[in-house]
């Protein structure tokens, strides 16, 4: 039961809560028991309670309270976006976003979808019980 | 008196609402009303009356009402043309929410002069004729249909009104059968109607894949889905 996602330097978090709610952040310092110091490279660099922040599995390389350059370098060198993205939660989240954007007529095609799928399906499986 | 042609700018700018800058005495000799005084000889210039035209003798009215009734103020107010949502323009999806066909998914033709939107199923695909639809009772989604084949400038509120019924004469025997034949026989004119108006919007709806049977299905909430949060 040993925690595996720590709060320190360089974590990368989600803000759950608030004007900056779904932005990717790094904490660049820890201010007291329940605040840290956290930025972004499109946010100005501010102080935010660790109850706003999801911590992530992805770290970064940085010295306590970089400057900004040095946190978009360093960002860029450990492909932050991309292992976000390809991360099941990213990709969750991603999900649920087209899925809120998504049109009536886009809801109504993919109900198509969903039934023909569906009926492929059972054939297959008709298929399979037959020989079995 | 001659339009002048220049407007006319006021000798006596204010410095505040109510006060002038200038005081009588230096406006009366701006307006040069000494220069007046003097051409017609220390007085200033009084014009004689113009002659009336002699009005005829009013005759006190024969009858007048016993009680002084008020005259309610006059209203001179103008309702404006109702406003079309931004969202809906010709060629718009709209979904129907009361009525005979709510639920159903139907195409905006034009606002009509009344404020009211012509709206067709077409016809063929969902069993909505060319109607007239109130914008309140309409959601408007943002699948576009390309309209531009279609030919909607001879309908109006007059096309949809109810027609004058012909005076019946009264006679028993007739009363009930009368009453029967013909009530609600659609003329040949609007099925005709709603078929020029359909044939080439049906042609351009082939065009995108399903949309056809998006049009033919009616719309419903299900589980889990909340109206103030779906996109249209």
């Amino acid at each position: 039961m040993p925690f595996k996602r720590y709060v320190e330097i360089g974590r990368v978090a989600l803000v759950n809560y608030g004007k900056d709610y779904g932005k990717l952040v790094v904490i660049v310092d820890v201010i007291d028991q329940n605040r840290a110091l956290v930025d972004s490279p499109d946010m100005v660099r501010s102080q935010m309670n660790f109850k706003r922040l999801s911590l992530t599995d992805i770290k970064i390389e940085i010295n306590r309270v970089p400057k900004k350059k040095t946190l978009i370098m360093a960002m860029e060198k450990a492909d932050v976006k991309n292992k976000w993205e390809n991360s099941s939660w990213g990709r969750r989240l991603t999900v649920q976003k087209r899925r809120a954007a998504l049109n009536d007529f886009d809801r109504f095609k993919l109900m198509l979808a969903k039934i023909k799928k569906a009926g492929i399906v059972r054939q297959e499986l008709a298929k399979l019980k037959k020989t079995a | 008196m001659a339009p002048r042609k220049t407007p006319h700018v006021t000798r006596n700018p204010d410095l505040i609402r109510g006060i002038g800058k200038y005081s009588r005495s230096v406006m009366y000799h701006k307006r040069g009303l000494w220069a007046i005084k003097a051409k017609n000889g220390g007085v200033f210039p009084k014009h004689a009356p113009k002659a009336k035209a002699a009005s005829p003798v009013e005759k006190p009215p024969k009858f007048y009402p016993a009680d002084d009734v008020k005259k309610p103020l006059p209203n001179k107010r103008k309702a404006k043309p109702t406003k079309l949502r931004d969202s809906i323009t010709p060629g718009t999806v709209l979904i129907i929410l009361a009525g005979r066909f709510k639920g159903k998914r139907v195409v905006f033709l034009k606002q009509l002069s009344s404020g009211l939107l012509l709206v067709t199923g077409p016809f063929k695909i969902n069993g909505v004729p060319l109607r007239r639809v109130n914008q309140s009772y309409v959601i408007a989604t943002s699948t576009k249909v390309d309209i531009s084949g279609v030919n909607v400038e001879k309908f109006d509120d007059k096309y949809f009104g109810k027609k004058a019924e012909k005076k019946k004469k009264k006679g028993e025997a007739n009363f009930f059968e009368a009453e029967k034949e013909g009530e609600n026989a659609l003329p040949q004119e609007k099925k005709d109607d709603q078929k020029l108006v359909d044939a080439p919007l049906i042609k351009s709806l082939e065009s995108v894949p399903d949309l056809k049977a998006y049009l033919g299905a009616r719309f419903s909430l299900k589980d889990g889905m909340k109206p103030h949060e779906l996109v249209f």
